[in-house]
């Protein structure tokens, strides 16, 4: 996956997802729909102005279509901190590509240089620009200094949804518990804990698939007795070693002080 | 790794939450001020995040914490000033002074279309039948002495009814032409350099003809009133473009590429906006008196005008806002 690193002065580096040229494309596909119903909404607005003549209506909706067609996107992604209609139903946003504030000249200069990216029909320079560049920049984004990401979840993991208090045979053998989370490698217990976050949203073929070889993992890493694991699924195996890799069974202590 | 998330998170959400809303009001308040202890928090609540995100590897909680760092970062490390947008002083000194800041651009901008309108007059006196090539519009394409003739004979009639809707044409055709011109800067200058010399060709064989026929005072009174403003915005347009494009190329300087597009970014815009500005007079100018002829309107009326407009035009942008901001050159 494609990421847009930012290492702090504090030493911490972030990484945001970057947005391919095709969830883009979609976006920007959204937003000229947009463009076309606020056209359309805006041409019943002005009809009555058909009052004080053909010519003077008719000159103020070429007006009124260069100006929905120009400041939409610039509008849009400055009120909305770079988010569009489209893109915020796809969830991207565009980003100062530094990781700074993003400021309104950018926005402005990301969108006059559409002019350009739009050569020589169909956003194609755009889009081949888009695809070699390091960061997934159009032209316009090189000039104004910006990218396209996208927008993460704002929610945190909710484990109690996932373990919710259940019998767990694995941790009750507590030397075996203990040697699980001395051998999984972080990265396993992290996609593990990944899966069953996002179990619901996997096709029911691919679930039992993924769940099959996570569990084929963890009994390879320490073999439980037969009959402790017997009666398990994959599912609640991998189940039962997330609760034993991220959640302490006796945690009667006191939450740590804040600091702040 | 961390063994207990959950009591991880519990002891750390208030932080989080407590820094997504400082965050949330300063992005809907960009021109807000924080007090000592407010940034002081704020501060704390950033490295206390940023302390958090170190400790997870992976998953959907270090993508949360990415994101929130993230945003604090922007609010906490942002050294460039945010103004406030104020129309008048936009007009009359930021707009003059960026223009003069880029001064050098212009000048070569104004020499590539000199160069084309030398090109176009020379093309159409060597070839005079190149004249369908070099401009490819209808109404251009007869006798000038024909089309003066016409005028005269039609006194504006021929644009009774149109005129707003003629007026609205120009300005939005031209203020696209002044921005494609100003886009074509991210071909490291090339296409700025074709448009504006271009531009100049089609203009110098519409002078040459014009001229050469004898029409040279219907000329002067029909493209003056708004050429003088039109023609200098499309120049605008292209110095904006070769500023993108001195940025992109970047000789001498040690300044990496992606920073010296942002240090030009505004001024890109402000000039953007200035030929928009410029423009919607021309469109104005071009529809109401530049399509008035003799009888209609006098030539010397007209030509007159639009010399009083090139004055005008000439004090704003030389001498309006005062002393001009240092130079990109010297940056």
């Amino acid at each position: 996956m494609d990421t847009l690193k930012i290492r702090t002065p504090e030493g911490i580096e972030f990484a945001l997802p970057l947005a391919g040229p095709i969830s883009r494309m979609l976006a920007f596909t959204l937003d000229m729909l947009v463009v076309a119903t606020i056209w359309y909404a805006a041409r019943q607005m002005l009809a009555p102005l058909g009052f004080f003549g053909k010519d003077f209506s008719d000159a103020i909706l070429i007006l009124a279509y260069f100006a929905i067609s120009m400041l939409y996107m610039m509008l849009a992604e400055w009120l909305w901190r770079g988010q569009t209609v489209g893109k915020r139903l796809l969830r991207l946003r565009v980003v100062d590509a530094a990781g700074m504030r993003l400021e309104p000249s950018q926005v402005i200069v990301r969108n006059l240089l559409r002019f350009v990216d739009q050569l020589p029909a169909f956003y194609l320079l755009g889009g081949v620009t888009c695809v070699v560049s390091k960061h997934r920049q159009r032209l316009g984004d090189l000039a104004a200094g910006t990218a396209v990401i996208r927008a993460p979840k704002l929610s945190r993991p909710d484990l109690d949804q996932i373990l919710g208090g259940k019998y767990n045979s694995l941790a009750e053998i507590r030397h075996l518990a203990a040697r699980l989370r001395q051998k999984v490698r972080p990265e396993m217990g992290s996609i593990a804990l990944e899966a069953l976050l996002r179990r619901d949203e996997i096709e029911p073929k691919a679930r039992l698939a993924l769940f099959e070889d996570l569990a084929g993992h963890f009994r390879g890493v320490v073999e439980y007795p037969p009959e402790v694991v017997e009666q398990l699924s994959d599912e609640q195996y991998v189940r039962n070693v997330v609760e034993i890799l991220f959640k302490e069974v006796a945690s009667s202590q006191q939450p740590v002080a804040s600091r702040g | 790794m961390i063994l207990d998330i959950s009591r991880f998170v519990e002891t750390e959400r208030p932080h989080w939450t407590a820094l997504e809303k400082s965050l949330a009001w300063l992005e809907a308040n960009p021109q807000a001020r924080l007090t000592l202890s407010e940034a002081e928090n704020l501060h704390t609540l950033y490295q206390r995040a940023s302390a958090d995100l170190a400790r997870v590897p992976s998953g959907e909680l270090r993508r949360y914490l990415e994101w929130l760092v993230s945003r604090a970062y922007a609010e906490i490390h942002e050294a460039r000033e945010r103004k406030r947008f104020r129309p008048w002083a936009w007009v009359t000194e930021e707009y003059p002074r960026t223009f003069r800041k880029h001064l050098r651009a212009f000048q070569l901008a104004t020499v590539l279309t000199i160069g084309g309108i030398a090109f176009g007059a020379l093309a159409l006196r060597i070839d005079p039948e190149a004249k369908g090539v070099i401009m490819p519009f209808e109404h251009l394409q007869g006798s000038p002495s024909e089309r003066v003739a016409k005028e005269r004979e039609e006194q504006g009639r021929r644009l009774a009814g149109h005129k707003d809707t003629f007026s609205a044409s120009l300005m939005t055709h031209n203020t696209q032409v002044a921005l494609f011109t100003l886009a074509l800067g991210m071909t490291f200058g090339f296409g700025t350099i074709v448009e504006l010399f271009y531009n100049g060709v089609i203009l110098g064989a519409v002078g040459y003809d014009y001229v050469h026929d004898g029409q040279t005072v219907f000329l002067l009174g029909w493209l003056l009133p708004h050429g003088v403003i039109e023609i200098p915005a499309i120049l605008v347009g292209g110095q904006a473009g070769l500023v993108i494009a001195y940025a992109l190329i970047g000789w001498g300087s040690r300044v990496s590429r992606a920073e010296r597009l942002r240090i030009v970014s505004r001024d890109v815009v402000t000039l953007a906006g200035g030929a928009a500005m410029m423009l919607v007079w021309a469109g104005i100018v071009e529809s109401f008196l530049s399509q008035y002829h003799e009888p209609v309107i006098s030539y010397g009326t007209k030509i007159t005008f639009g010399l009083v407009e090139a004055a005008l035009l000439t004090f704003y942008l030389g001498f309006s806002g005062g002393q001009t901001a240092v130079s990109t050159r010297r940056r």
